[in-house]
């Protein structure tokens, strides 16, 4: 009779958070619009890629042999020939009129069959070097690609070739670096955020003071406002997941059952962090501020998904050490993009219990039956 | 148009969708009057009153204040009126002094000026020790007043009090009135708004609002003889019992 | 046994710096409806907080329906009713959902105690869809009124319930604490609108922490041992400067139309003094002292 109870209690509880999260349009954009809008972000504007780079060909010798490089080029995704030229006269006009990015000069009576006029050059705008790493490598890819095909049709004398293989990410599909970041950004924002917040929000409207006087025992009142932000971060994780692999073709190599695990212990840290945060402020405002500094900062920082960890103060990767998010990314990393198994990730995965025990034993001490 | 008038409203209208917030309202008050304007919650006074003071554009009507257009002249209306309310009145983590440099400093009260009319301001109520403790250390009481004194700073010809006084001990309530009615002689009209129904007996005049509509407006005695009630709070329940609306 | 007995009570904030209490005592009895009447501040949201267990007192003890207020309180917050001086519904839901969450809270049923909130419930339910944020002042505390009483306490705390709401709907809330009275429910209530004190069976004057006053209403104007004066003329500032000035004068202020004096010796030496001084109209005459006066005169320190 009792237990009935009390389960319709933490039920009818339960509803009422729901219809709080369900009304509230700035609740609901953070909770299903933010990701979205993260996914994307992160999955095609602001990947390392090069696509689509305006390119100049100055082939003043027109032969065979550029001709088939020049087409090879010309069908990469990464390169756009907006001008092919005779002279380099006219490149640097280009260059600071923004026509073109890069350009790519095969020397005057090029040939391949003698050692003399066989050097291509390869010019590029030296004032975004990531951009011109990127695009030298792509050009070097495609001629070595070439050359490669050549030296088999026609047998010639031995040569040595250096293949280089990118280990998990062969296409370099800069979604895979960003995709374990960001679910760990996402499930930081939804559950310590909106659950710090929550819990304020009733001391601020003075409801805390009814539900405390009331005979729903306070952990409860806890436990009931954390358990519908863990629901709705798995339905996020979800989405989230399946976003990038259908959207940004990220894979899940190894198995979704420990990803989830490991998932769900970490929304269950983030949770513990946003009921300590609640425990220690008092007004909505506070609580957004610490949950944002003390947390979204570190997690963009310290968890080596934007700024390698490796160049790093020493200090700094440290305290690297003790943000919850820089684990759950490496479990992430590992999981579902080297697809390891869980002898793989189990020191991750015990430092992540260790925080969340500590975290919630925390909350629950400083969790008041009163308002002193 | 008379002189002594400083707020002259006709049909002012305010709509926000279906809804008619207030009714074409009409009325007007004179210099150095003071005007209680009462009304159940939701009958349409912020409303009103927003428009008075130049915060929101009525939907139809006219009105001015202090000889100035409410819907051309809103800055010239902010120059010349004064505000208080009971949420916002002073920066509580500024001193006594600093609340009144900076709400003299932002009226363009000449600094000289400012200077001698806060030796003047302390010594009326008597602060003058308190002149540098910050305005959040002091009681609920002399903060009202104080924050009344300083919105009559900048010496506007119509003060706006936005329920002043409540939660006010009866005595500070009773001081606070008697700035009122100092100001009232000096020329300033006070146009309030009040939940105290005794407080309501204190104005020269009331106007009372239901449902966006002005009810009634004469003196607080006439009021009384009209529904013959003995006090306010009876003319206000027989003529707001019939509201229909709440917010 | 009286149901709630407040004995020696002492109550600081910040580590004793600011006093919110100072030996408050009182009890009430059963199905008595007890006003703690006092402006801001006057330390009446602290008393609340202590009753209904949300915080510990520094000093004294106090007992709600015999039960301590520091050790048992988990008894307590199944008997009691509260409603906080704050808004405290859930401004997002609307008025069913809030009263269906506070009665499935309190392990009860709207349909269980409808007959005790049916009167005040009848009033709001034409808007029971309606969001709660979005009701006017007295709706919303008719709606925390019959959340707070939906789990049929046997006592009930009202911290402030009519403040911030228009006199219609003051007095009808009023009102409805007289009928639950009736039904045996035990009622603690507060307020700074002294005229209001008469609608209880006993109150306590309180002001800066201390209670100045317990009584009935009739007995608290009773003990007005001085005689007062209402004086009304043309211009009431004038006049309240003027009945400062005279010398005789024991205290004076305004009052509705009129100021109320009390002042030694004959009154008609003040009406020609008041002539002297060129007040004109000027009309006095005998009244009786409201709970108001009576609170001015205790709490009046020349």
């Amino acid at each position: 009779m009792i237990k009935h109870k009390i389960y319709k209690q933490f039920t009818a509880f339960i509803r009422k958070e729901f219809y709080h999260v369900f009304r509230d349009r700035k609740t609901l954009l953070i909770m299903f619009v933010l990701p979205v809008v993260q996914i994307l972000l992160f999955g095609f504007a602001l990947t390392n890629e090069v696509k689509n780079a305006r390119l100049l060909i100055v082939n003043p010798t027109e032969n065979a042999v550029s001709g088939q490089i020049i087409s090879k080029i010309k069908a990469s995704k990464y390169f756009t020939v907006t001008n092919v030229a005779h002279n380099t006269t006219d490149m640097e006009s280009y260059f600071k009129s923004g026509n073109i990015q890069c350009a790519l000069i095969f020397p005057s009576g090029f040939n391949t069959t003698s050692l003399k006029n066989n050097t291509i050059q390869i010019i590029t705008d030296g004032t975004d070097p990531n951009f011109s790493k990127t695009v030298t490598n792509y050009l070097n890819a495609i001629i070595g690609e070439y050359l490669q095909e050549r030296s088999m049709l026609q047998q010639v004398p031995l040569q040595i070739n250096s293949e280089v293989r990118m280990l998990y990410n062969p296409e370099m599909n800069g979604s895979m670096v960003f995709i374990p970041g960001v679910i760990a950004l996402i499930m930081m924002i939804v559950c310590c955020t909106l659950t710090a917040v929550a819990i304020v929000r009733e001391k601020e409207f003075g409801s805390m003071e009814v539900l405390l006087v009331s005979p729903l025992k306070p952990i409860l009142v806890l436990v009931a406002k954390a358990l519908p932000y863990l629901v709705l971060s798995i339905i996020n994780l979800i989405v989230i997941l399946l976003m990038s692999r259908f959207a940004l073709g990220v894979p899940i190599r190894g198995s979704l059952l420990l990803l989830f695990a490991e998932s769900i212990l970490f929304i269950i840290t983030c949770l513990a962090f946003g009921l300590v945060i609640s425990n220690s402020t008092n007004s909505q405002s506070a609580a957004m501020l610490i949950s944002m500094m003390g947390m979204l900062l570190p997690t963009l920082l310290f968890t080596g998904f934007l700024f390698p960890l490796e160049n790093m103060p020493i200090g700094f990767q440290w305290f690297a050490n003790i943000v919850p998010a820089r684990w759950y990314f490496l479990i992430v990393n590992d999981v579902m993009i080297k697809g390891l198994s869980f002898s793989g990730v189990w020191k991750e995965t015990l430092v992540l219990i260790g925080m969340s025990v500590t975290l919630l034993s925390i909350s629950m001490l400083k969790f008041k039956t009163r308002l002193q | 148009m008379n002189n002594n008038i400083v707020i002259h409203a006709h049909d002012l209208t305010k709509k926000f969708g279906n809804f008619t917030a207030v009714d074409h309202i009409s009325f007007e008050v004179g210099t150095g009057e003071i005007f209680g304007f009462l009304g159940a919650n939701g009958a349409g006074k912020t409303t009103a009153m927003r428009m008075l003071c130049g915060l929101s554009h009525p939907t139809s009507g006219e009105a001015s204040v202090a000889g100035y257009n409410v819907y051309k002249q809103q800055e010239q209306i902010k120059k010349n009126i004064g505000y208080m309310s009971q949420k916002f009145s002073l920066y509580e983590d500024l001193t006594i002094v600093e609340n009144i440099q900076f709400y003299g400093g932002i009226y363009g009260v000449k600094p000289k000026e400012i200077k001698e009319r806060t030796q003047i301001l302390l010594k009326k109520l008597n602060i003058e020790n308190q002149a540098k403790s910050l305005v959040g250390s002091l009681p609920l009481g002399w903060k009202q007043k104080l924050a009344f004194s300083v919105a009559i700073f900048h010496e506007p010809k119509i003060v706006f009090l936005d329920e002043p006084t409540s939660g006010v001990d009866p005595i500070t309530r009773r001081q606070f009135w008697e700035l009122i009615y100092e100001a009232g002689n000096q020329g300033i009209t006070v146009f309030v708004t009040t939940h105290y129904m005794d407080e309501a007996e204190y104005c020269n005049r009331i106007s009372l609002m239901v449902d966006g509509k002005i009810a009634a407006m004469d003196t607080p005695a006439n009021l009384k003889q009209q529904h013959s009630a003995d006090n306010m709070g009876d003319v206000f329940y027989a003529l707001a019992r019939g509201a229909k609306r709440s917010e | 046994m009286n149901t709630i007995e407040v004995k020696d009570i002492n109550k600081s904030y910040e580590k004793g710096k600011v006093t919110a209490l100072k030996n408050v005592s009182f009890n009430v009895g059963k199905g008595e409806l007890f006003g703690l009447i006092g402006p801001d501040g006057a330390g009446k949201t602290t008393i609340f907080r202590l009753l209904t267990t949300l915080l510990i007192p520094d000093s004294g003890e106090a007992k709600v329906l015999g039960y301590d207020i520091v050790k048992d309180y988990k008894q307590i917050r199944n008997l009691v009713g509260y409603m906080p001086g704050k808004f405290s519904l859930y401004a997002d839901l609307t008025i069913e959902e809030n009263l269906n969450f506070f009665a499935t809270l309190f392990g009860t049923t709207i349909e269980e105690n409808y007959h005790l909130i049916k009167d005040i419930y009848e009033q709001i339910a034409p808007f029971k869809k309606r969001r709660a944020g979005k009701l006017s002042g007295g709706m919303k505390q008719k709606l925390a009124l019959c959340c707070a009483l939906i789990h049929k306490p046997e006592v009930l705390f009202l911290d402030e319930p009519t403040t911030g709401i228009d006199p219609v709907s003051r007095v009808e809330l009023w009102d409805m604490l007289q009928k639950l009275k009736t039904e045996g429910i035990t009622i603690l209530a507060s307020t700074p609108y002294m005229d209001e004190a008469v609608r209880c069976d006993r109150v306590a004057l309180i002001q800066e922490g201390e209670i100045l006053n317990i009584d009935t209403p009739d007995n608290i104007t009773g003990q007005f041992n001085k005689k007062l004066y209402a004086i009304k003329a043309g211009n009431m500032y004038a006049l309240l400067k003027a009945l400062k000035q005279y010398p005789e004068t024991d205290n004076s202020y305004a009052f509705g139309e009129y100021a109320h004096v009390i002042v030694n010796g004959d009154v008609e030496n003040l009406k020609s003094f008041l002539e002297k001084q060129g007040i004109s109209g000027i009309e006095v005459r005998n009244t009786l002292p409201t709970i108001e006066d009576t609170f001015i005169a205790e709490s009046y320190k020349p």
